[in-house]
């Protein structure tokens, strides 16, 4: 029919220019020489007014790294990466860290306008919402940082952290993610630029979101940020962390570690709602985004969700995990994923029972549109101490068109027999029905789909703050614009 | 309002419908009765442009517009609208959500803002109460779970909410109880207006004792065999569909 040949034409017109953070800031930089050594890695140190115990920590991740090779067990292909054909350290080129948005470099608050994350305090919403923002490798700005200080909670860039409170970062710092986890981890051990740092006091309840908003920016950077968490017994916290690049025509590494500590009866909620620029149609383009998160529930009764909507990145390598070590403790994962075009995902979670009567959640909803490949990868380890320990795993992928893949691996070991452990899997196909149906109601093509992939998300969806919610809905359409027709 | 003029229509190369001519005016219920297999809900699914039947020849003029032309969802938001035979189930969004959608997609098209959450809670209360239901089932998923009588009231619920110009009613009637039937038929009744066409197609004659159509046309082997007043339907009922299934064999 004419008419539906029109609607694809028009589909395929704006899924061209679908990725509206893909515009690039003009700000003066400052890099560091292209690769990777000693030398850059103490140059990073340096700038960074680094302790010498620090620099020393790098050095050892950086040695240890010398000696490993890149994994291939995922499911994702791509050409092998050069590190010594990158910049580890890009910053806007300023005098100081600035101490009030007046200093910060006006083309730099442009850029977080535009991108809808308002720096300025009283355009933020009415106080809920506190914002990191980190631009390339370093911090530019902090938010409502001293009303959070007043109650005790600790909400700065980590490299601040570092200088600031030696001894909280010394303590924790690759305790949940040891240097030599992997061979991303050791790299982002080595040369970690930025990231945030949290610490919620004893009791404290954060009465405030806290965010922090990633921006790669500068060309043939890596972006290695690193975020420490830590909740104090009793105290509760939820964190939220956007992230966007410019579209540009090669990929750009990004490769983070996230660290959370929830010790006796405290709770930490880590959204994430990751938009990275994913490459254009052909697959051209786009940030790998090879990141570590791990949450440790070292408490009784602590507990830590990973909520996660992945509509970005050329390819994800993900599996935000939990340790179940304290007794009674809780680990969720509640995960969207969608690949669309070219796009891959080998993402999933860990959850490892070592405490008694420990309890985990998964829910992994994968969407795959175009030549996409989406793959979950989930572990489920209960330990012979984890007495009474239980897990529910469900799986679901959505299939649009007939050119995409979605594919399911759990692994199960359990080592106690008390345990109880569930998986459940679907695989389905938006029908031809369903978008039958919505359309006669007066739905276009695209905003049929949006609506359908919204619905198959739901219970992922209800986990996230409710100020980025109608965000992330939103985010959904947009990313599956052109996976129709 | 609604012309279809020597309409043929092909699925998979077989021709199920073999020249279809119907007209009908606003204000007017026209009612399709036939066999299984006659080509009843092809019309429906062509009238609201579902892909998978080629149109080999003819014409179908909507409201001076060629209807043929335009994607199902340009169709719907110019005022055509299929109660579907088997409402389609999509899990995880509520029916509040699916049909606010679809009348905000509806203003988008007539140039009209969009109406919010609380606008559009009020504008359906309204309209449920007018048909004696209430909103319940549009907390629900779309669908999902309902009982046959639940579909179908939902269907006619969404039609009073949208508004049309020209409601196809396709089998409408199918798997409900005499009981179901009535609190249906009573709400489609509500909802005939001097400015409103109605395609109301059935295979039963009982639907047409609840509503009462201005004409009726009988269609077996893909055409349009007879058509009288609403006393045809009652001859059916006595005689059957044989005399018109052997004539075209």
């Amino acid at each position: 029919m004419s008419a539906t040949a029109e609607t694809v034409e028009q589909v395929a017109a704006q899924a061209a220019e679908r990725y509206k953070y893909g515009f690039v800031s003009d700000v003066e930089t400052e890099l560091a020489p292209k690769g990777l050594s000693e030398d850059i890695i103490r140059f990073i140190s340096l700038r960074k007014e680094e302790p010498e115990w620090m620099l020393e920590w790098r050095l050892k991740a950086y040695r240890h790294w010398l000696t490993m090779s890149e994994p291939t067990w995922a499911k994702v292909g791509y050409p092998s990466i050069d590190y010594q054909d990158l910049h580890y350290y890009a910053a806007p080129r300023t005098r100081e860290r600035p101490n009030s948005l007046e200093e910060v470099d006006p083309e730099l608050l442009r850029t977080y306008e535009k991108l809808g994350i308002p720096l300025r305090e009283q355009e933020l919403l009415a106080g809920v919402v506190a914002v990191d923002a980190v631009f390339d490798s370093v911090s530019v700005a902090t938010t409502y940082k001293a009303k959070l200080a007043e109650m005790g909670v600790v909400f700065c860039p980590i490299s601040e952290a570092i200088r600031d409170y030696p001894e909280l970062v010394r303590k924790h710092l690759g305790s949940v993610v040891p240097q030599g986890d992997n061979y991303f981890s050791a790299l982002n051990s080595a040369v970690f630029t930025d990231g945030s740092f949290v610490y919620v006091p004893k009791g404290l309840r954060c009465p405030m979101e806290l965010s922090t908003y990633f921006r790669i920016n500068a060309e043939n950077t890596g972006q290695f940020e690193r975020t420490l968490i830590i909740a104090d017994e009793g105290s509760y916290v939820s964190y939220l962390e956007g992230c966007t690049a410019p579209q540009r025509d090669e990929n750009q590494l990004h490769a983070a570690v996230v660290e959370l500590v929830a010790l006796d009866d405290a709770e930490i909620k880590y959204s994430t709602v990751q938009n990275w620029y994913p490459g254009d149609e052909n697959g051209k383009g786009g940030i790998y985004n090879f990141v570590t998160k791990r949450g440790a529930c070292r408490g009784r009764n602590s507990r830590i969700s990973w909520t996660q909507v992945e509509t970005g990145s050329a390819i994800t390598w993900k599996y935000p995990s939990c340790l179940l070590i304290g007794d009674n403790s809780v680990g969720a994962f509640y995960s969207v994923a969608i690949t669309n075009n070219a796009q891959q995902a080998d993402t999933g979670t860990k959850m490892i029972h070592l405490g008694r009567n420990t309890r985990s959640t998964i829910i992994s909803k994968g969407i795959s549109a175009g030549r996409a490949d989406n793959t979950y990868r989930g572990l489920v380890k209960i330990m012979p101490g984890a007495q009474g320990a239980r897990n529910f795993t469900q799986c679901d992928s959505l299939l649009i068109g007939n050119r995409c893949g979605a594919h399911t691996v759990p692994y199960i070991e359990s080592r106690n027999p008390s345990a109880w452990v569930e998986h459940e899997a679907t695989t389905s196909k938006i029908s031809e029905d369903q978008m039958f149906y919505c359309m006669q109601r007066g739905l276009s093509a695209e905003d049929a789909v949006g609506l359908i992939v919204n619905g198959f998300c739901k219970e992922v969806m209800k986990e996230l703050p409710m100020e980025f919610a109608v965000e992330a809905q939103k985010l959904i359409g947009i990313s599956l614009e052109g996976s129709v027709g | 309002m609604l012309k279809i003029d020597s309409l043929h229509a092909e699925v998979d190369g077989v021709e199920v419908l073999q020249g279809i001519d119907l007209e009908i005016d606003a204000g007017e219920v026209h009612a399709i009765m036939g066999p299984n297999g006659s080509g009843k809900s092809t019309l429906a699914h062509i009238l609201a442009g579902r892909e998978g039947y080629e149109v080999t020849h003819g014409s179908i003029s909507f409201r001076g517009r060629d209807l043929l032309d335009m994607s199902p969802d340009e169709r719907a938001n110019n005022g055509v609208f299929l109660a579907f035979q088997y409402p389609v189930e999509i899990p995880g969004v509520t029916g509040m959500t699916f049909l606010k959608e679809a009348y905000n997609a509806r203003r988008a098209h007539a140039g009209e803002g969009e109406v919010d959450a609380m606008q559009f809670l009020k504008l359906v209360r309204a309209r449920a109460r007018e048909l004696g239901m209430n909103d319940d089932i549009l907390k629900r998923a779309v669908n999902v779970g309902f009982s046959g009588g639940e579909k179908k009231r939902n269907e006619v619920l969404q039609m009073a909410v949208l508004e049309p110009a020209l409601a196809v009613l396709d089998e409408t009637d199918s798997g409900l109880d005499i009981d179901a039937l009535k609190v249906v038929s009573d709400s489609v009744n509500r909802l005939r207006t001097p400015e409103r066409a109605m395609l109301v197609i059935t295979h039963y004659q009982r639907l047409l004792n609840h509503i009462s159509p201005d004409r009726v046309h009988v269609l077996a082997n893909g055409k349009i065999r007879r058509s009288g007043g609403r006393e045809l339907a009652l001859e059916l009922e006595a005689n059957g569909y044989a005399a018109y299934t052997e004539r075209a064999a």
